[in-house]
């Protein structure tokens, strides 16, 4: 028995012994690994992925995990500290600028690019451009057949995305002038559920990112003078700043934090990482 | 003799052992068991901590305020009022009792349509004093300003936002939680657009569920049942966001062409995916309940020259009442809690449900999309976390009532 105890605790004493001396290994080779966390916009997941992928290339000491999530959920992680690095599609709200001050957090922005906000209707509608005016009186429910804007005779379908999305904030804020969504408007958890849906209903509405509408939907011209101008989404009349729903792209982070992601921010700022967002099919900021 | 001795305290000893081992494994299963309650416990009672928060707290955020000139003499407004006048639906005071002037609404990022940007300085130090003269000097403005900016010596008065009482809460017909300045926390349609789609979903699924079991149970050869069963529940693993695509892209056109409607996400198209997601369920229990029928009463039946029909609905169903009750209202469990799935086919549009051909939000559906933005703390999210309750109480409600029905259920036959 007491041979069995004296050899159990030689036993431990050697492991503990080899602990201590792997972990006094580990800290004697100065560590570079860096990781962090991108998370929000759902709008800007494709542009942070593809910028991480590549900046992980070039810079293999680091390792980037992009989450989505929408630009709420991204900017609420922020305020709590569960991601360094937050990507959002919109500006901060004053309420969440009073939270980031009560935490003492300094904020930093970078604008990295322009998203274009397509207006997408079914390819059967005839109706090829709308007003501002005419936008806010069908999202808030005061239009609410397409005869009243020159199309057929059919109940208009609105679909939007839910309210943890940039682009539902962006939306709201820009085209609704801040009035509220009208309440029978169906609320879809992707940009993609979108367009589905949009492709299969003949009456209906929504509002995409440029980059996600494709040949199953119509975009629409859009005015924001009464109606003197009519400009379609494209990346010319975005770059131009003709196309008046274009939204700016976000980076968010804490100054205390900039060593660690300013490297990343500046790589997505350079030639290479616009390319890369001029690519995916957002407007470059340069 | 020596030897016996030693044989004896050998048994002995074994016996200490195999004791100690006992107790042992008994510790171990009282401390999981004890575990779980605990785990269940705290967990409802913070589930009930967080969302009963939001009773008695005021409909706006406490970081800013409603401001009105001294001279109005309007002193509250409910929620739904802060709504329609800050959407333009209302625009004059005297239509919520007030004077008979225009309401001119104010932001503070309008401040300097009023004031020059020298007056509120570079470092926009001095914004309080601007939104001082600013209130002062309109007498029909409605001010929307965050809380810190108000200065001491403020001229305005604060209006005192409404706070939210049960009442409002479940009986309020509009859930625009994120309305700013004051949200709209109005649940009732949310519960309805749950019982709704659940409840049509179990119409479709029981009879349906219920059918395959006593195929399944009493009429299928061998064969079949043993290809049957392990495929229906491989149903029962295919996760739910696979079935909410598939409704989606099949399920919604499939009944916006058959009932020519203009939209196909509806809560119709909810029921069918959810009544397909509970039919494993249902499937399982009611056939196992029947199966469970002793041999010796069907072959009594039969004897007495009853025909296999008649023994089924004479016999096997009433035997195996209870289980099929069971596993109808676990059904209804399971299609109360999905999420994921209605989420994508239901359109989520909070109003109040009038047909199943229209669009509904269920409580799960709301929780899964707004949860995140959430910020922590927040009065929407408590307001989420009532709805969770809400749905907590519902579920209880049901695995209370199998509980007694199965109970009364056994009463009855012994």
């Amino acid at each position: 028995m007491k041979t069995k105890f004296l050899l159990f605790s030689i036993v431990l004493m050697a492991t503990s012994c080899g602990e201590k001396n792997t972990s006094e290994a580990s800290t004697a080779i100065p560590i570079e690994k860096k990781s962090f966390t991108i998370k929000g916009s759902d709008t800007m997941l494709p542009v942070s992925q593809k910028e991480a992928e590549d900046f992980m290339k070039t810079d293999s000491l680091t390792s980037i995990s992009v989450v989505g999530g929408g630009s709420g959920v991204g900017i609420s992680a922020l305020i709590d500290g569960s991601t360094d690095l937050c990507m959002a599609s919109r500006d901060l709200k004053t309420e969440e600028k009073l939270k980031f001050s009560d935490k003492k957090m300094n904020i930093t922005e970078t604008v990295v690019g322009y998203d274009a906000l397509s207006i997408i209707v079914n390819t059967e509608n005839k109706v090829a451009q709308l007003t501002r005016e005419q936008l806010e009186e069908i999202f808030t429910g005061k239009i609410k057949n397409w005869k009243e804007v020159g199309g057929a005779n059919e109940k208009i379908v609105v679909y939007s995305r839910e309210s943890s999305s940039g682009t539902y904030e962006f939306f709201k804020e820009h085209v609704m002038g801040k009035k509220n969504y009208a309440n029978d408007v169906l609320s879809l958890s992707s940009t993609g559920a979108i367009v589905q849906s949009v492709s299969q209903t003949k009456g209906a509405i929504g509002y995409v990112g440029m980059a996600y509408a494709d040949q199953s939907v119509k975009s629409l011209g859009v005015s924001y003078d009464q109606g003197k101008t009519f400009v379609l989404p494209s990346l010319a009349t975005a770059l131009d700043k003709t196309y008046p729903v274009s939204r700016p792209l976000f980076y968010f982070y804490d100054a205390s934090k900039s060593l660690l992601v300013k490297p990343f921010v500046d790589y997505v700022l350079s030639a290479a990482g616009q390319k890369i967002l001029g690519d995916i099919g957002y407007v470059p900021v340069k | 003799m020596q030897k016996l001795f030693l044989q004896k305290s050998i048994c002995n000893r074994v016996k200490f052992f195999r004791k100690l081992l006992e107790r042992l494994i008994e510790g171990l299963l009282m401390l999981s068991g004890g575990l779980t309650s605990l785990i269940v416990v705290l967990i409802v009672v913070f589930l009930f901590r967080e969302g009963l928060g939001i009773f008695g707290s005021p409909s706006m955020e406490t970081s800013s305020v409603l401001v009105v000139n001294k001279s109005n003499p309007i002193k509250s407004l409910t929620a739904a009022q802060i709504k329609n006048i800050f959407d333009q639906n209302i625009t004059h005071w005297n239509e919520i009792g007030g004077k008979k002037d225009t309401i001119i609404l104010f932001r503070i990022d309008d401040l300097t349509n009023y004031v020059s940007e020298e007056e509120v300085g570079a470092n926009l130090e001095n914004v309080p004093a601007c939104l001082n003269k600013v209130v002062d000097s309109i007498p029909n403005i409605l001010a929307f300003l965050p809380a810190n900016k108000i200065p001491k010596n403020f001229k305005g008065v604060i209006v005192p936002s409404e706070k939210i009482s049960p009442g409002t809460f479940l009986g309020g017909k509009e859930w625009f939680p994120t309305a700013e300045p004051a949200a709209q926390m109005g649940v009732l349609p949310l519960i309805l657009g749950t019982l709704l789609v659940s409840f049509v979903a179990i119409l479709i699924a029981l009879p349906l569920g219920l059918s395959t079991a006593i195929y399944m149970g009493e009429i299928a050869p061998d064969g079949i049942r043993r290809i049957m069963k392990p495929v229906i529940e491989l149903l029962a693993g295919i996760p739910s966001v696979v079935y909410g695509f598939f409704g989606l892209v099949v399920i919604v056109p499939l009944i916006k062409n058959a009932f020519g409607l203009d939209v196909g996400e509806t809560a119709l198209s909810g029921s069918i995916i959810l009544a397909i997601m509970a039919l494993p369920t249902i499937i399982t229990i009611s056939e196992d309940a029947m199966r469970n029928t002793p041999r010796a009463m069907k072959e009594a039946s039969l004897a007495l020259g009853a025909t296999k029909w008649q023994t089924i609905y004479k016999v096997v169903i009433p035997y195996s009442a209870s289980g099929i009750t069971a596993a109808a209202i676990l059904g209804i469990g399971r299609a109360v809690g999905e999420t994921m799935a209605v989420l994508m086919v239901t359109g989520n549009a909070s109003v109040m449900p009038h047909s199943i051909l229209q669009p509904v939000r269920t409580i799960p559906a709301t929780i899964a999309a707004e949860l995140g933005e959430a910020p922590q703390g927040g009065l929407h999210y408590q307001a989420l976390f009532a709805l969770g309750c809400i749905l907590f109480l519902i579920t209880l409600i049901i695995n209370l009532s199998v509980e007694s029905i199965s109970k009364r259920k056994k009463g009855e036959r012994h």
